[in-house]
Order: C-alpha cells, then structure tokens, then sequence
C-alpha cells in the first residue's frame, strides 16, 4: 500500500467538504461526455501519440483521453470550475478492468484512474487558490461498469450472470485504489443501473477504508431508468437506499436517464426517507428525435432551484447533456438556498428485495 | 399471524409479526426437496411464487442437504428469483449453516436480506468476522443465542448470550440495533423429561427481558421445535404452535418460522385442546404433558436437533491456528498468534525457538505432507512460507535478545534443523525462479537454505560451502552452457575433496545430462532433481542416517544403467556428413520470391515502451508452468485439481500487473535493427549499406546433420538457407532484436525480500519475464507489419500469436535453430543493445536483466523454427575456422549439441 492512512492535507479538505455541507447546497460539475464531444476527435485524436498502435479501436473510450488527451479533460474540468462547480468528477467512469475489455484496456485500468484523480486535483486546487473561500472538491467517479450482477444476459438462461460479485468487487477495488492514490477527496458511485454491482462497489470501497486506514465521504447515485420509478434491475427508490443505507455514505441520491421535471418524485422519496444528504444531477432533459439534448441552462436551473427551495437536497448538478452554461444558472439558482436537513426516521429494520420492507422495532 | 395479506400493506410494507415460511427450504419441505434433489428448478421457482402470492413478506431459502452442492444450489435459485420479479420483489432470508453457503448467497440478492445465522458458538473471534461480513455485504443477520458451551436452554442463559452479542454487535463491529434479530432457542416441551416442561416458559420470558432490555433488537424462532414430541399428531401441534406463538407475541417475539399450513388460528382451537396444549406451554401444571397426551396420541420423539454452524479455526488453540494459518496461507493474524505461542513458551521457562520447533514446524510438515500428496499446490505452499517467514521474522529479536544473553553466559547455542542446503545460480547464469522456489519449499521443510544467487562461480560456491558447513550443495542454470559449469563444479568438488551431495536442478538440466556429464566428475552423491516438490524427498533421503546408503545406491546404479543405455544410444545416432548435409539444404527457389525491404533499415530504438501494451498478448501458459501447474491457459483455470489454485494465482498477478502497470515497476525498451544480407554458403553476411560492397559482421549457422529418409521429403537446415545466397544476385535482408521488460525488477524484488513476501518476488519475477516475451512477441509483430512490413495486413488474435500462426521466425542464439550463445556477442554489437536498450551480457551470454529476449528476423515465408540437434565433429571443425575461433572453445560451447565425446575424439585424433 503505497497510500499513508493519515494525510493532514486530505482531512483538512475532509473537514472543508462537510463543513461547506453544513452551510450550503453544493454543485456538481456537468456532463463530460458532451463537452468531449465539442472537440470532434477522430480515432486518431482518441489515441493521441502513447496509443498509436494499439490494436483495437479507440474511439469513444471517453476515459482514455486522460492518457492520450489530459489537456482536453483538464480545461473541461477548469470549464466547470469556472462556472462555479464545487466539486468536479473525475473522468474515470468506464475505468474498469470490466468496462476498459472492450478496448483491450484492462492494463491501464490503475493509471487511469491514478493520472484521472491527479488531473481533476490539479484543477481543483488552482480554482481553490483562487477562491479560497469556496473551497473545491475532487470526486473520483465509479460507473457501473457495462455488465451486471443481477441480470442474465441471455434470456434462455436466467441463472447466467456474464459478470459475479466477486469480479466486480476486484474490479471496482482497483479502481478506488487509483482514485484515492491521485488525490480524490471524496468516492462518487454513479449511474447505478444495478444495486448489486452497487454493493460489490461498496463492499470493495469498504475493504479498502478498512485495510488502507483511510475514510473518505462516499457519494451513491443510481439511476432511475423510466418512468416505472425504478432502476434498470427493479428496485424502487425507497428499496435502493434499504440495500445500501449500511454503508453510511455521504449522499444517496439520483443522477441520469431523465431530467430535471421526471426525476422530481424519486428525488423527493429519496429526500423523504434517507436520513442522510441526498444528491441529483439530471440530464438536460429528456433527448430530442434526434438524441441530442436541448434543454436550455435556465430551464434546468429553474427545476433544480425548485428542489432546493423545497427543502429536497444537498447537493445538485447535471449529468448528460449539461454544460457549464447549466452549471453556471444551476449555481445561481440554489445560491442562498438553505440546504435540505435530514430527517431521522423511526429507528426499524428496512429490508429489500425489489420493493422496501420495514418491520417495526 | 399467518402471512399477512399483502395487497392493503402500505409501502413499504410494515409488520409488527413477520412469519417466514418453510417452503423454500430443504429441511423443512419435503416437497421443496425432492424437487431440488431433481433439478427441477422451475417448479421449485413455483413454490416461491406461490408462497409470496399468498402472503409471504421474506422467504426463507436453505438449500442445507449433504446431497446437494449446497453452494451452487443456493446461487442458482436466487439467480433465477432474481428474474422473476413477482418473487425477488420481497426480501430473502439466506438459511444455512455454513458460513459457506451464506456468504456465496449474499454475493447474489440486490436487496437488503437477512442471514440466518451467526452466533458464538465457535468463540467471539469468528462471531466477530462472521458478523463483520455480514454489515459489509448489508445483510441484517439471525444470532443464535450459542455459545461455545452450547445452546442456551435457561431463561438466564438465552439473555445472557444475547446480551452479549448484541454488545458484540453494536459496540465492537458496528452492526446497527434494528438489524438484529436473535433467535433464543425453542426447544421440544412436553418430551416426558421434567428438565424440558419450563422452556417454552424460559423462551417466553427471555423474549421479554430481551426486547426490554436490547434497544431494537427482535426476537425470532423456529417455532415446530415446541412440538417435536407430538410428531405425527398434526392437529395437537397446530394447537401447540397456535398456542405458543399467542404468549411469544405478546411477550415481543416478532418474527417466527413456521409453516403457515401448521399453524391453527388461535381462537379456533377447541377449548379443551386450547387450555390442556397451554397448560404444557405455560408449564402451569405437573400433570400438564400427561393430561395433553390424554387427548391426543402418544408420539414422543427426541428434540430437534441443533443446528451446526461451520468450524472456525479461530477458536481453536493456538497451535491448531499457526497450523491453520499456515496450511491456508494466512498471514492476518499471525504475529498475534506468534506472541502467543512465544508468550505461552516463556510462561512456562521455554525459549522462542521453541516456537519454531514445535508449532510451526509441525504446521509446514502438514504442508509438506499435503504437498507432497499432491493436495497442496505449489502457489499455495509459498504462501504458506510467506506466514512462516513472518512469524519467523517476529520471533527473530527474541531469538536474538536470548543468543545474547547465552552468549554472555558462555553457552553455545545449537538450533537444529534437517539440514543446511546451499544454493547458487551457476556462473554465467542469471535466472533464479526456480531455484528460489526450490529454497522456499525446503524452508517449509525445515531445511535451512543458504542462497547465494545467481552467477556464483565456482571458487565462490565451494568456499561459501565450507564456510556455512553446508550438508547439501544444489546448483541450478537455465540456459545451456550452465550446463558444462555444473560439470565443472562437481569436478572441483571432487578435486577439493568435498564429501557432500551435489544436487543438480534447472530448466535444461535432466537426469541424462546428470547422470553422464556431471555424476562421474564427482565420487560422491550426485542427484538430478526434476522439480521443486522432488527436492524435500532428495534431501530427506540423503540427510537421512537410515536411508542415506541405500539411497545412494540406488541412484548411482540408476545413473550408472542410463549412461551405458546412453553410451548404446550414440552409436545408433547416426550423422552424415555436412558436405552431404549441404546437398539437403532447404529447397528455396529465389526466383519466385522478391525479398521485401525493409522500411527502416538500420537501427530503431523504442525506449520506455508501454507495458499495459503488453500485458495483452501475455502467453500465459508459461506463467503457470513457472509454478509447476501444468495446463493451458485458460482452460487450467477451470481445472478440477489445480483450477482453484491457478485461479488465486491468475487473480494475484491480474491485480500485481495493475500496479505493475500503473506504478511502472518495471521499464521495457526495446531495440531491433535490419540489414542488407545474402549468405554464402551456412554463413550469413551483413552489409554496410545497399550496395552490398562492403562487409558489416558474418553470422554463423549451423546445419542439421541426422540421415534423412532417402525421399529427403526433410531437407537439412540451416538457418543460412532462409537469406537469399549471395549468387543468385537477390537483395535479401535479415533483422536482429533485443527487448527486455526487467529493468527496475531488482529494486522491486529486493522490497518484497526486505518484507519476506518471497511470493510476491516470485511472483514479479515471474510476471517480468511473461511481458519480455510478450514483449518479443509485439515487436515481431510490429516488424512484420511495420518496420519490416512484409505482411503490413496481418491481422491475427493472440492465440493465433501464440500458436505462431504468423509468417518469419525470429530464433535466438542459444536454442534449438542456432545453439550457439556466442553468435549473441555479434547480435549485441549490431545492435548495441547496451547503451540502446540497457541490457548487457554476462561472461557467459546470458542476458541481464534476466526479463529480456533477442534473436534475429528472418521474413522468407519458407522460414520455420527448427532444432539443430547433434552435430559431428566435421562441422564443428569447420564452423570452428570459420569463426576463427578453436575447436575446443567450440565444443565447450555446443557441449550439449555434439553428437560425440570431445575428450575421446582429442585423444583419437
């Protein structure tokens, strides 16, 4: 482990994040994915100069361009920073073994989110000097990876799982190893299409604190996938934060898939029953006929300046589709607006399978 | 009470009773059973269905039956409930008892499940670690109130130890309150025995203080239990249930396991059964059990039977658990249990040696035992050394304070082990793997092992040898010429009057070779060692007073019959002439072919490669034949014996190559080069530029000499034949590399050492050199679509790699196509492999850093690997002048490849 359990520069900023948490609604930055799309790149620009002879196709491994790209991710970063984020995302998604197969990648999978976690720093520190009185934040991102626990891939076989518990907690070890070796403040499971990847995620990122001696804030967010009200393996809200609510995160919360005006109700049942900060980034809407989002930056502002008016969050952002302009009018629109207390529900035992369960104490 | 409909429950659903049903659960439904026992998944998923359908809020799965593969039963069905939503859409209770069977379930449910059970039963360190996994995985968990004395069958037992591990729980591992439900034991009443009257009683009013006293716990139980003595009288135990569950609601019970089809409704029992089963329950009269049998049959049966929670190996005592840790490889806990076991030999005037001695030593005989049964496997016994050197390493600075002590009284000390056994990588040689695995599997076996590491010279090893006043001498080599140095040692053992064995070990070595080139040097014994797991039975046998004589015997007849079968054996080996060898070179025919240019003539250098570029086309085959797991990769995976093994090994070097990788342990360069050339005659020359005037440097092949069939269908090659010959007025062209992915390696073995992770160096080692070959591998490729770029299209998957399925060779000097190490000395000064690449060569042209690889290039699509094989005199003299080099330095060079004995051929001639 070449990680020292106590680093005073890491729990002062520790201490800054929930003491700024204490006080006000954070932003999140905004979508990576549509920012990198500004830059067109080609499969050439995907593999820059280190890639040149890799032997599969490139294009479109968002995450590779911290190697082959840093500049691009760093001035996005800096983009949202600009625009008043308070905590910026590390562009470490699909930095998995499991998700990095599709590009022959899996060996990059440490340096990824190693050299991802020191840019976002990087970035984050400069906007920190600047601004000392609004301290910025580095969250290393987890996606769910493309494969999941609960769910055959092959309808004749219901029983199969193309991915096990097991290798998903490797994988996911891995990379929180190389979020928090580069200096991510805080852990961010995102995007979670699948509660059980979830919790091998967490179960990982629990051996990890445990074995390293370092804590750090863990962020979940899952992602309700329609309007049934439920993540892609079945689960309600209320039933996700039951399977999860041991890990005693930071935040639960949502993020994804839909947008500001269909998220509300799962933002507000989540708000209802978590007795912990919850979290939203929705998308810039839901996308147009021809998969582009055109959400205007005030009209998504206007939504989530909504929920922190109505007392439902901590901590907001956008996901697809958003830009700094979105960041910037999500900022202003939560400026000044007192952030959500959590409640404290009876104390009972809360169980899950897809649907809550409570049996009173 | 029953299960509550579900329709009207708000959500979430709240309960203040929860019944969990039997059905799903082998032990307790026939029916559910015998379907599984037959496969019969589906309709098993049927009884689930139905029994959430008609109001199950958890249901319970056990998949606890001897015949059944309990683990993969428990993960196929919670696989299958999981696509099945009108069933996974409740929580689950995962039921059994083994820990086993829990923990692989826990891995399958999305949603917050309850374990069943955990309890202290094997002492509060495993209760701890059980508990531990199950906050982590976010299960809530059932905690049998067990302990290591047993079921607690008293009121003040039960609370006692629920007490206890609700403390446990919520103070020591974090587990919260309302996540905890303790199971306080039903027990069979009305059994005839007096003792067993009050324990509904003692349930009833346990439940009580518990609930009262243990903030949001909940009670539960297996209420059938209350009527075991009444088996075979339904409507009795349906009255009894009924009965019990009234008073142990009341009392705060509120979960239960119950078949609902065994549960009358209270207000429904007949009065007489009614007041008669709660006379029993509620233990209000003597006569009470008498005057239930009155009305009903008389079945008495025993009491159920307890449920049995896994062993854990951290309630055993201490010397069972250094065994344990080390036979499993763990080294969590192992200084503690050191200090214990030092601590308990103290407290009782022994010493810390003592330590060693007895526990564990007895703990790595196991291991050698196991090994040597073929029950444990190489990767798993250098783990095991990994825990004895750590708990060596913390008895060390008592050892020492105590030999300081002694000594300033005067008193020698005389440890005592099997034996001192010396090892040394011969001069020359730089490759250590195997040699360094042999040392662990002795250390596991008591020897003590002086390692003298690699290129150790003669004088050097017999000096160390005297000094140490070793009992055993091994030497090891991988490449070829080690060989002749072996020879060499023994011979100087022998001049030097040295009595010891000599074992012999090492990729190229073998029984062969040993018995006639090296055992006659040496009078005394001299062994061949095929691999690691031999060596302990070698040693034992010639460290042995009883066996050494016999032993010794046997092994030199042995020897003695394989030199005169060899000895018959040379003579049928008939050779031909080189001049006939010549007419039977291969058949090319250069005016169908045009030789391609190279594109970048000269030399390339790829400094700093990326290794994660290489950590893709590893062959990883070879990497397991490293630890002596035989099998190809990735069906030895899945292999039934070593499978679990390589898979833990596999999963280790995955996750070492990340760091590897991500850390840039290592640094790979590479250098490759492309000439002008054409050969004359087995020669090859190279050329300074594209005129072909002048001569650069003349590379040396040698011819196959066996007597081919007389259709000659086989030609006799050389590696001369696949460049164009210099007559036929073609441009050809031939390449050289060098690569190496070692540099840095040193620094990160040495850290593993300094920790005692002999493992993990190995392991790195090992992984080194997978990525130089790797390595080659790449840049072959690249050579043959680009820098070369003869086949700038190809397009092949790395198994196709690796089956060499690819056009041009690439063969290094020192194996089968050109055996001769020396031809490395020009390939390096082409190259300039030093400065351009870091690697350098040893006086006996190995490569160091080890991890490295180098060859030549060779693009005819007629080009193939090939085996020299034995060579006659007639070439070596030839070949000899041709290098300008003498005929005995030749012979000592290709000692392995002369189809004759160079000393008898002197001494003829």
């Amino acid at each position: 482990m070449p990680l020292s359990s106590s680093s005073p520069d890491r729990d002062q900023r520790t201490a800054a994040l929930l003491a700024a948490l204490e006080k006000r609604i954070l932003v999140l930055d905004g979508a990576m994915g549509t920012m990198i799309q500004r830059h067109k790149l080609d499969e050439a620009g995907y593999r820059g100069k280190r890639f040149v002879n890799h032997p599969k196709d490139v294009k479109g491994n968002n995450d590779l361009l911290i190697l082959s790209q840093p500049q691009i991710i760093l001035d996005i970063h800096r983009a949202y920073l600009e625009a008043g984020a308070d905590i910026i995302e590390t562009n470490t998604f699909s930095s998995t073994t499991i998700a990095q197969a599709d590009y022959g990648m899996e060996a990059l999978v440490y340096e990824l989110n190693f050299e991802g976690a020191k840019l976002a720093r990087q970035a984050a520190d400069e906007y920190t000097k600047k601004t000392p009185e609004k301290p910025r934040f580095v969250a290393g991102a987890i996606g769910p990876t493309n494969r999941t626990a609960s769910i055959s891939p092959d309808v004749n076989d219901p029983a199969f799982r193309n991915v096990t518990f097991d290798e998903l907690r490797v994988a996911f070890r891995q990379q929180v190893e190389g979020l928090v070796a580069g200096g991510a403040d805080l852990i961010l499971a995102e995007t979670i299409i699948d509660t059980l990847n979830a919790k091998a995620c967490l179960f990982a990122i629990d051996e990890f604190f445990e074995e390293s001696g370092i804590r750090l804030p863990v962020m979940i967010s899952g992602t309700i996938t329609d309007q049934s009200g439920r993540i892609l393996s079945g689960q309600t809200a209320e039933a996700f934060w039951n399977s999860l609510r041991h890990v005693k995160p930071l935040s639960i919360g949502l993020n994804c898939a839909l947008g500001a005006a269909q998220l509300r109700p799962y933002v507000a049942e989540l708000s209802r029953v978590a007795d912990v900060l919850v979290s939203a980034y929705p998308n810039a809407g839901l996308p147009n006929a021809f998969g582009e989002y055109d959400e205007l930056p005030h009209t998504t502002a206007g939504h989530v300046g909504g929920w922190a008016k109505d007392g439902l969050v901590n901590i907001v952002g956008g996901c697809c589709g958003t830009t700094p302009d979105h960041i910037k009018a999500i900022c202003e629109s939560v400026t000044g607006v007192a952030p959500r207390k959590p409640p404290k529900p009876a104390t009972t035992m809360r169980l899950s399978g897809l649907e809550p369960f409570q049996l009173a104490s | 009470m029953s299960d509550a409909s579900p329709a009207e429950a708000p959500r979430p659903a709240t309960a203040i009773f929860v019944n969990i049903g039997e059905r799903t659960n082998v032990t307790g439904s026939a029916k559910f059973k015998k379907l599984i026992l037959a496969g019969d998944f589906e309709a098993a998923l049927h009884v689930a269905r139905q029994q959430v359908e008609s109001g199950a809020q958890i249901i319970d799965i056990n998949m606890d039956e001897a015949m059944l593969d309990s683990e993969a039963s428990m993960v196929k069905f919670l696989n299958l409930i999981a696509a099945e939503p009108d069933i996974s859409r409740v929580p689950v209770m995962i039921d059994s008892s083994k820990w086993s069977v829990i923990e692989a379930g826990l891995k399958c449910v999305q949603g917050k499940p309850i374990v069943n059970s955990i309890s202290m039963k094997e002492g509060e360190e495993a209760f701890i670690a059980q508990a531990k996994k199950v906050k982590r995985y976010g299960a809530a968990v059932v905690v049998m109130a067990f302990d290591e004395k047993g079921q607690a069958d008293t009121e003040e037992r039960k609370v006692e130890i629920c007490t206890k591990s609700y403390k446990i729980l919520t103070e020591k591992v974090g587990i919260a309150p309302e996540d905890i439900i303790f199971d306080p034991n039903i027990f069979a009443v009305a059994t005839g025995i007096e003792e067993h009257n009050n324990y509904a009683i003692d349930f009833i009013n346990a439940t009580r203080r518990i609930r009262a006293t243990l903030p949001h716990a909940h009670v539960s139980g297996g209420v059938s239990n209350i009527s075991f003595s009444f088996r075979g009288n339904e409507q009795v135990r349906e009255a009894m249930h009924s009965v019990f569950l009234y008073h142990a609601i009341k009392a705060g019970m509120d979960m239960g396991i119950v078949n609902a089809g065994q549960l009358a409704v209270y207000e429904d029992i007949p009065a007489e059964l009614k007041e008669r089963a709660e006379d029993v329950i509620l233990n209000r009269r003597p006569d009470a059990t008498d005057r239930l049998l009155e009305i009903a049959e008389k079945y008495k049966a025993g009491a159920g039977a307890a449920k049995v929670a896994d062993l854990s190996w951290r309630n055993a005592d201490v010397n069972k658990r250094l065994a344990h840790a080390l036979v499993n490889g763990i080294t969590d806990f192992i200084d503690a249990d050191t200090e214990e076991a030092r601590a308990a030999a103290e407290a009782r005037g022994g010493r810390p040696l003592e330590v060693i001695e007895g526990p564990l030593m007895d703990g790595m005989n196991i291991v050698g035992d196991l090994f040597g049964a073929g029950k444990m496997f190489l990767p798993q016994v250098v783990k095991s050394a990994r825990v004895m050197k750590k708990s060596v390493a913390y008895l060390i600075p008592f050892i020492e304070v105590e030999k300081a002590k002694n000594a300033a009284l005067g008193i020698v000390d005389a440890s005592k082990n099997n034996g001192k056994i010396l090892l040394a990588t011969v001069k020359g040689d730089v490759h250590d793997i195997g040699k360094n695995i042999v040392g662990v599997v002795l250390q596991c076996n008591n020897y003590e092992v002086v390692d003298l590491g690699v290129m150790v010279s003669c004088a050097k090893i017999l000096e160390a040898a005297r000094e140490v006043k070793a009992d055993i001498i091994g030497l090891s080599g991988l490449i070829t010429p080690s060989l002749d140095e072996m020879a060499y040692v023994a011979r100087e053992m022998q001049r030097e009057g040295f009595t010891v064995p000599l074992l012999i070990g090492g990729a190229t070595t073998s029984k062969v070779h040993t018995a006639v080139k090296i055992a006659p040097g040496y009078s005394q014994s001299t062994v061949y060692v095929p691999d690691a797991s031999r060596a302990v039975g070698v040693a034992g046998n010639l460290m042995s007073m009883q066996n050494k004589h016999t032993y010794t015997a046997e092994v030199k007849a042995d020897y003695e019959r394989m030199r005169e079968a060899h000895a018959r054996q040379q003579q049928s080996k008939k050779r031909q002439s080189i001049a006939a060898a010549r007419t039977n070179r291969t058949k090319i025919d250069w005016k169908a072919h045009t030789p391609e240019k190279p594109r970048m003539m000269g030399i390339t250098i790829l400094e700093d490669y990326d290794l994660a570029e290489l950590v893709r086309t590893i062959d990883w085959t070879p990497f397991f034949q490293t630890w002596e797991l035989a099998g190809q990769f990735p069906a030895i995976l899945k292999d039934p014996v070593v499978g679990k093994t390589a898979q833990n090994l596999y999963n280790d070097a995955q996750s070492m190559l990340q760091r590897l990788v991500g850390e840039k342990w290592l640094t790979a360069n590479a250098v490759v080069g492309f000439w002008p050339a054409n050969s004359t005659g087995d020669d090859i020359e190279l050329y300074t530029d594209a005129s072909r005037k002048k001569v650069l440097t003349t590379l040396h092949t040698l011819r196959q000499q066996m007597v081919r069939d007389s259709d000659r269908a086989r030609a006799n090659m050389a590696l001369a034949d696949f460049v164009a010959p210099k007559e036929t007025g073609v441009s050809d062209y031939i390449g050289g590399f060098a690569v190496t992915a070692g540099i840095g390696l040193e620094k990160k073995v040495a850290e593993f050492e300094r920790d005692h992770d002999d493992y993990n160096s190995i392991l790195v080692k090992a992984l080194a050199d997978r990525l130089a070959e790797s390595f080659a591998e790449r840049m072959h490729q690249r050579v043959r679509k680009e820098f070369w770029g003869y086949v700038a299209d190809e397009t092949l998957a790395n198994e196709e790699l690796i089956a060499e399925k690819y056009r041009g060779i690439r063969p290094a000097p020192g194996y089968p196509a050109c055996p001769d190490h020396t031809e490395k000395a020009l390939l390096w000064k082409l190259l300039d492999a030093k400065t351009n690449a870091g690697i350098t060569l040893t006086d006996s042209f190995a490569m160091w850093p080890a991890a490295s690889v180098s060859g030549f290039y060779f693009a005819h699509p007629q080009a193939e690997y090939f085996g020299v094989g034995k060579i006659e005199r007639d070439q070596v003299e030839e070949y000899a002048a041709r290098k300008g080099m003498s005929v005995a330095d030749v012979e000592r060079w290709l000692a392995s490849s002369l189809n004759y004995d160079p000393l008898q051929a002197a001494s003829a001639s």
